[in-house]
């Protein structure tokens, strides 16, 4: 070799020169800080890189063998770094071999503290590194659209979900619940509460005051109510409580007494006061029924409940027909 | 983002319809860029009360669609005027603005990459319109052009050709200055106006190492180009 160090050390940074008896006779600059300055020229190139692939290489003829071929390395000082390689003779019976971080180069920029002049300027390893932080930029700026995009949706969905006037959830929102939980065969009861009166508080004072008091139902259902139960507004004076897991007919019978005593504490609205009351029809979800019901139909019989606790006179709650009858002892 | 500032807004700006040949688009990048420059340096406020002489019917523009030209023309307008500043000057600051504020350190890093110093990141500059569709591909910037004119004496051409990045010069003049002082360079900018299709910068480099300029290490974790604002 009659190339001077300092020229192959500019070309290729990182690149090994071995002797023709295999001991190592120089290292580029970026190699020795790899290998913590712990070169040891004299070295057999065998002690301080490990030459795996294609295959292994232990002896100098055994790397001249795999001149030209991509050579998988790993260092055998300092941190044991896998590198790229290539060897090629050097003329004189020894070899070259110039390494590369290939993909690994973040990594391996972050772990030996590297700077642009450790790269050969014709390397294209900063441009790399240009490159990953300008796309995890550009992949920040859409993740971040993204995130906002996702926020709206959910704002949107939630708005779907929900009654404007009494912020309980409306009939889209009963419907999916209903899905759900008959999907999971759960125990469940449904009642159906239907204001009565409340068309000549609608009729005398005006709609204001019937938002008002459709207000104060709401705020009635949601305080008696546990925080998982499902409390929705399905229709102009109609809501809809789903009680997951109640199914004791004396505990629903007793809140349902309370939700209408409740509901009949006179409304004050602008001064004045309103009286209304309510009559609620209920159902049970029956898992084991065959076939399955579906949640229309659920809520057809607790529809029917309703009409007859209205037939009776109003003010009042009434159980679904088929149920008192399928009840067990 | 802030709570007073409606993340949701965006959702309503409808990106421009690609069809309507009338229409010159902006990237979003750019109109963002002109918002957070806004919200960053005068405050949410002063963003508002632009954004409405704007007329703006959106709350924030989102870095990742396309906007009208004019719609951004109409910021740059209404900021000029809400701010007393002229057009030339306010581009300028935009410049500064991208390379110095604490949100923008991936930027300035990004030019970093450019050169070890500021002889070299000048030599870079024509590759920068390349780097930027590396990371950003539908990111068009004008092509630009450095000559040698005497030793440390440059001119440096923006080819903004189309009407919608007339006065990105004066954008470059901020980001050549604050580049300069990053390096500890000592340089003289002049925007000499716009020549033909062009725009050209005259840059007289005083001294290479005037002062002692920022840190650039590659191994530094890379932060986001923008970190979300809480305003």
């Amino acid at each position: 070799m009659s190339l001077p160090f300092d020229t192959l050390d500019a070309l290729m940074p990182m690149h090994l020169q071995i002797s023709r008896d295999g001991r190592l006779r120089h290292a580029g600059p970026t190699l020795r800080k790899l290998l913590n300055s712990s070169v040891g020229e004299g070295r057999h190139f065998a002690d301080v890189i490990e030459v795996y692939r294609p295959k292994r290489a232990e002896t100098l003829p055994m790397l001249l063998e795999l001149a030209g071929r991509r050579l998988q390395t790993r260092l055998r000082c300092g941190r044991r770094v896998a590198l790229k390689g290539l060897v090629m003779p050097d003329g004189a019976g020894g070899a070259i071999v110039n390494l590369s971080f290939g993909i690994g180069v973040v990594d391996g920029v972050r772990m030996h503290s590297l700077t642009s002049t450790d790269f050969a300027v014709t390397d294209l390893a900063i441009d790399m590194l240009y490159l990953v932080e300008a796309k995890s930029a550009a992949m920040e700026a859409s993740r971040t659209l993204n995130r906002r995009l996702q926020g709206a949706m959910m704002v949107a969905e939630q708005r779907a979900f929900t009654d404007a006037l009494t912020g309980l959830q409306n009939r889209r929102a009963m419907d999916e619940a209903l899905k759900r939980l008959i999907r999971g065969g759960e125990r469940f009861a449904v009642l159906h509460l239907d204001l009565d009166f409340f068309k000549q508080v609608n009729d005398t004072r005006g709609h204001a005051a019937g938002d008002r008091v459709l207000q104060a139902v709401a705020r009635v259902m949601i305080d008696l109510t546990r925080k998982n139960d499902f409390v929705a507004r399905v229709g102009g004076d109609e809501f809809v409580i789903i009680l997951d897991g109640l199914t004791d007919r004396g505990r629903l019978a007793e809140l349902a007494d309370r939700l209408i005593e409740r509901i009949e504490h006179p409304i004050p609205v602008d001064g004045d006061i309103c009286r209304i009351s309510a009559s609620i029809g209920i159902a049970f979800n029956r898992p084991d029924a065959m076939p399955m019901e579906t949640g229309a139909q659920l809520l057809e019989r607790a529809d029917e409940a309703l009409y007859s606790a209205k037939r009776h006179g109003r003010a009042q709650h009434a159980f679904s027909d088929e149920d008192v009858v399928r009840e067990l002892p | 983002m802030s709570e007073t500032n409606n993340d949701y807004g965006a959702f309503y700006a409808v990106p421009i319809h690609r069809t309507d040949k009338w229409v010159i688009e902006m990237h979003g990048l750019i109109a963002r860029t002109l918002q957070c420059f806004l919200q960053d340096t005068y405050g949410q406020g002063i963003w508002q009360t632009i954004a409405e002489l704007a007329k703006l019917d959106f709350d924030d523009f989102e870095a990742m669609l396309d906007y009208d030209a004019r719609t951004v023309e109409q910021v740059v307008d209404a900021a000029g005027m809400c701010l007393e500043k002229s057009r030339d000057a306010l581009l300028e600051d935009v410049g500064t603005y991208l390379i110095t504020h604490p949100n923008n350190e991936g930027l300035r890093r990004l030019m970093r990459y450019g050169g070890v110093d500021f002889f070299d990141f000048l030599h870079s500059l024509e590759d920068l319109p390349g780097r930027t569709r590396l990371a950003v591909a539908d990111l068009q910037l004008p092509e630009l052009e450095l000559t040698d004119s005497a030793p440390g004496q440059f001119l440096l051409s923006c080819h903004s050709g189309a009407a919608e990045l007339a006065g990105f010069g004066f954008v470059l003049v901020g980001v050549l200055r604050a580049m300069a002082d990053d390096y500890g360079a000592l340089v003289i900018l002049d925007h000499r106006g716009a020549l033909g299709e062009a725009e050209v910068i005259d840059i007289t480099v005083v001294e290479t190492d005037f002062a002692e300029g920022r840190s650039f290490e590659l191994a530094a974790a890379p932060p986001p180009i923008r970190r979300e604002t809480t305003s």
